[in-house]
């Protein structure tokens, strides 16, 4: 049996009184690409900041390679306004910052690009490789961590080179076309060593030509780096071709889950994205 | 242009910088008209780390912090208390029975001893206020710098800070060369941080404070760090200004100064450590000697020039500096660098074939 | 009875100081409700204000001095914001607050320019400045009047921005800069407007708060325009209501210290100035919102 990556186990996200997510299980194994759709607004991007630590959840636990990351419970207000399930089932609250989230392995991209635009390429690389330093303070300012820095720099450079962005190294990471700058984004997750990698909406703004590069470079890393992939995609064309498993989420509730070709013909995904026109 | 030959002019550069101050003092007499180059020159040099160490801050990590005159005070002051020669303590706290530190320490010791403080000050208030965002964190370091002067002036630490009375009689510094070459040896200890993995890390914070924290930068331990290091540099800076003044008083560290040192990076560009530098120079040229005849009356035939009198000086600058700031945003450098490599490659017409990414690593 | 009245005129001092503060406050909270700025150069107009009324009251009787001072504040405050903040609308942040901090330098070195660095006497404006006595304690009128005025013009002003057209775009501004905009409300007016009526009350809080302390000097604004943008912080940022009632806690706690002061073995006198912005300090680790700010949350 093969082992959990991720786990994510009766997760309820409830801003004031509405509910983004709605008890979300989702189990994520190793090597796996596995996604995550659904219509806009359907709480998809929520679970992600959840996953990593941007948001700690109303209700519930994150679990990576068997170890609890985060789990929470409803407090203060929450407690008279919680109206999702397992209340009470959760006692504890821990809720790490994002970058301890990324050390243990977990990195992500954004939906909505954040490069650090006044930086290079290159740069935008080599920062990302700051979280496994060994330096401290001291020997980075006085140059004693030269050996570090020269691998830093080497390793920066394969990424760029097996991204195929090594061209645009020396460029301001902002001045680059909008799939290049998707592109960049994933490198530059990649360069924080994780073992499972979120990608949020990696195809979107992309025409049909960069979205088959893309999802034939996305089977690439996954067999070449030995990644996990834990994704959120419109492309339905890349998410059916690429994906071992599949989730749907609609209104925060996950209403399907399996291969791709049970969500292709579940009656219930298909309403959800044609709006009830599934009898006609 | 290869890396040796840059680090050789550079070196040769610098010396050439020291002798010609050298020779400056001791050829300019006290009482000429050049004696004022001098007094620009020294203080010069002091605003130019302070406006450094606030660029690390403001420019480099984006945290915008108004503290700047409060950790000066509390470098300037330690250094004070700390170095006055036992003998003349009796005279200095003559309110406060010759105060309850009765040793000197040696002046490098007291000017670490000042940074060392105002970074331990920085981080105990860096511990809850470095969670605050943007101008919060503004009116915050304000705060605890109104805060620091009340306390520094509150006639129960007496003994220590002689209260609102003067701090005085500590060593000053002979020469010209003492605050260039302090100044410029905290310079490039900030240059070597900024470039090495922990500013790129700033700079990432700056850039986007979401993105690095989701790249596994921590927030909280980077950013005490730079505000640590940016209050020791003040301190510093703080202790060098009290050598300069020969004596301090915490009612002169106020708001408007921070807003000084803030004018003097905008000026030099947000961003630049060069700019700072060269703005911190010419700011205090300007506001201490290149504007002077603003003061005075001047008479052109039996026209007086109107408007000339003690203060236009102050208010053609001031305008000066609202013209920069509405027109000119970008400062002198903008976010570049003044590098001896690339003027010389200027003037030699070569062709600069190195990278970016590489070039910056020293 | 010796106690009451001894110790009134501190509690009496604090309420009318608080009334003033909450004057300037209201400037602050409204920008910064609007453009997310701290107008640094607010505590600056206040001083000008008064340094008005040093100069026109020599020249013009008293009925004349007082409307043109409020007048000439008003289009000070109005002139700032045309030239120093609306070409940098979009600009960073911080290059707005940078232009704010140099609108309060040049302010400042103008009135060093004009006094030559002295204290003006402020003149005594009849009826206001007449000593009165209250409970036994010798006050001037400006003391007592203080907090009722500012209440008539804050009840006033929610009355404005509540029920007309132009308080209406004013709220729509507030909650969305952008999408106000693009509904068609013409937002420079109502940035304009805002600097207005944030220009009048420091006017009329200068002229109080001058009755009392009779020496205008240049960089007199900066304490009560800090202080009061404490008071607009700890109310909660954008909230008349709550900048008002900063203000006069602050005001009442720092005359509560001076009080304090006599009965203490040590001297706490130099905290008066410190204490708001320990108060500051406090609100912003306990509920960086204030006391009636609204939550925001970054949207990753």
């Amino acid at each position: 049996m093969k082992e959990n990556v991720l786990k994510v186990e009766n997760v309820t996200m409830q801003f004031g009184g509405v509910i983004a997510v709605d008890n979300m299980n989702i189990v994520v194994n190793e090597k796996e690409i596995v996604s995550l759709i659904g219509p806009n607004g359907a709480g998809k991007t929520t679970a992600f900041n959840v996953i990593t630590g941007v948001y700690a959840p109303t209700n519930g636990a994150v679990y990576f390679r068997g170890e609890k990351i985060v789990e929470n419970y409803p407090q203060g207000k929450m407690k008279k306004l919680y109206k999702g399930e397992n209340n009470g089932k959760y006692t504890h609250s821990i809720a790490p910052t994002p970058d301890k989230i990324t050390k243990l392995g977990i990195a992500r991209t954004f939906q909505n690009i954040r490069l650090w635009k006044s930086q290079t390429v290159f740069e935008n690389i080599l920062i990302a490789e700051h979280l496994r330093r060994t330096s401290n303070l001291f020997t980075a300012t006085f140059r004693l961590n030269m050996e570090e820095e020269r691998n830093m720099r080497e390793e920066a450079d394969r990424l760029l080179e097996i991204l195929e962005l090594s061209d645009v190294r020396d460029e301001l990471a902002t001045s680059l076309p909008y799939g290049k700058q998707r592109r960049l984004e994933i490198a530059r997750a990649m360069a924080t060593k994780p073992s499972l990698l979120l990608l949020d909406e990696p195809a979107a703004g992309m025409n049909p030509q960069e979205t088959d590069e893309l999802t034939a470079f996305i089977g690439r890393i996954r067999d070449d780096f030995g990644l996990t992939i834990f994704m959120i995609e419109h492309h339905m064309d890349l998410v059916m071709e690429i994906s071992d498993r599949i989730y749907v989420l609609d209104f925060g509730k996950p209403i399907a889950e399996g291969i791709p070709e049970e969500i292709q013909n579940n009656p219930r995904v298909i309403e959800a994205y044609l709006g009830g026109a599934v009898d006609e | 242009m290869n890396k040796k030959k840059e680090v050789l002019i550079s070196v040769i550069l610098i010396a050439a910088l020291l002798g010609i101050l050298r020779i400056l003092e001791l050829n300019i007499k006290p009482t000429s008209q050049w004696a004022m180059l001098l007094t620009v020159l020294k203080k010069g040099s002091i605003y130019a780390l302070v406006a450094v160490s606030m660029n690390l801050l403001n420019g480099f990590t984006g945290l915008f912090s108004l503290g700047q005159a409060g950790f000066m005070m509390i470098g300037a002051y330690t250094f004070g208390v700390l170095t006055i020669p036992p003998a003349d303590r009796e005279m200095v706290y003559m309110y406060y029975d010759g105060g309850i530190i009765k040793f000197a320490v040696p002046v490098v010791v007291g000017l670490l001893a000042a940074g060392a403080m105002a970074a331990l000050f920085a981080f105990l208030i860096g511990l809850p206020v470095l969670r605050l965002k943007s101008d919060y964190l503004a009116i915050a370091t304000l705060g605890f710098a109104e805060i620091m002067r009340a306390l520094f002036q509150w006639d129960t630490l007496g003994p220590l800070t002689n209260g609102s009375n003067m701090i005085r009689n500590y060593p000053t510094f002979k020469t010209i060369l003492f605050p260039f070459i302090v100044s410029g040896v905290c310079i490039a200890v900030i240059v070597l941080l900024i470039n090495s993995t922990y500013g790129r890390a700033f700079k990432a914070i700056r850039d986007d404070e979401i993105a690095a924290e989701a790249m596994g930068i921590n927030l909280a331990h980077h950013k005490r760090i730079a505000f640590t290091v940016s209050s020791f540099f003040a301190g510093v800076s703080g202790a060098l200004l009290a050598m300069f003044q020969t004596n301090v008083q915490a009612k002169s560290f106020n708001s408007a100064m921070t807003y000084e040192i803030l004018l003097i990076v905008v000026i030099g560009g947000i961003g630049s450590v060069t700019g700072s530098v060269i703005s911190s120079f010419l700011f205090i040229a300007s506001s201490e000697w290149l504007l002077r005849f603003l003061d005075e009356q001047h008479k052109i035939g039996d026209f007086t020039v109107p408007l000339l009198r003690s203060g236009f000086r102050k208010v053609v600058f001031a305008v000066i500096i609202m013209v920069i700031v509405l027109f000119f945003r970008q400062g002198i450098m903008g976010t570049r660098e003044f590098s001896i490599g690339r003027l010389l490659e200027r003037f030699g017409g070569k062709k600069k074939n190195g990278t970016e990414g590489g070039g910056k690593l020293q | 009875m010796d106690m009451l009245s001894k110790n009134l005129p501190y509690l009496l001092a604090g309420i009318s100081v608080g009334g003033q503060y909450a004057l300037i406050a209201i400037g602050y909270t409204m920008v910064y409700g609007i453009l997310r700025l701290i107008n640094f150069a607010h505590g600056d107009i206040f001083m000008v204000a008064g340094l008005m009324m040093v100069y026109l009251s020599a020249s013009l009787p008293m009925y004349l001095s007082i409307p043109l001072v409020i007048l000439l504040t008003v289009l000070i405050g109005f002139l700032v914001e045309r030239v120093a903040y609306k070409p940098l609308r979009q600009a960073p942040r911080m290059s707005v607050m940078i232009s704010a901090i140099g609108v309060s330098y040049l302010l400042q070195n103008l009135a060093l320019y004009i006094t030559g660095g002295l204290a003006q006497q402020y003149p005594t404006i009849p009826w206001i400045s007449d000593q009165i006595t209250v409970f036994g304690a010798s006050t001037k009128r400006v003391t007592v009047i203080t907090p009722f005025l500012t209440i008539i013009l804050v009840v006033l002003l929610v009355t404005l921005i509540k029920k007309t057209k132009i308080g209406m775009a004013m709220r729509a501004a507030s909650k969305d800069f952008e999408t106000s905009q693009l509904m068609g409300i013409k937002i420079n007016n109502v940035i304009s407007t805002t600097f207005i009526i944030g220009s009048f009350l420091a006017a009329v809080g200068s002229l109080l708060f001058f009755s009392n302390y009779t020496g205008v000097t240049p960089t007199i604004g900066t304490m009560p325009g800090l202080k009061a943008f404490v008071a607009a912080v700890f109310g909660g940022i954008g909230s008349i209501p709550g900048a008002v009632i900063g203000a006069f806690i602050i005001g009442i706690c720092e005359n509560l210290i001076m009080m304090l002061n006599q009965f203490v073995k040590v001297d706490i006198s130099n905290f008066k100035d410190a204490f708001a912005f320990l108060l500051l300090i406090i609100i912003l680790l306990f509920k960086p919102t204030g006391l009636f700010g609204e939550k925001q949350t970054d949207k990753v």
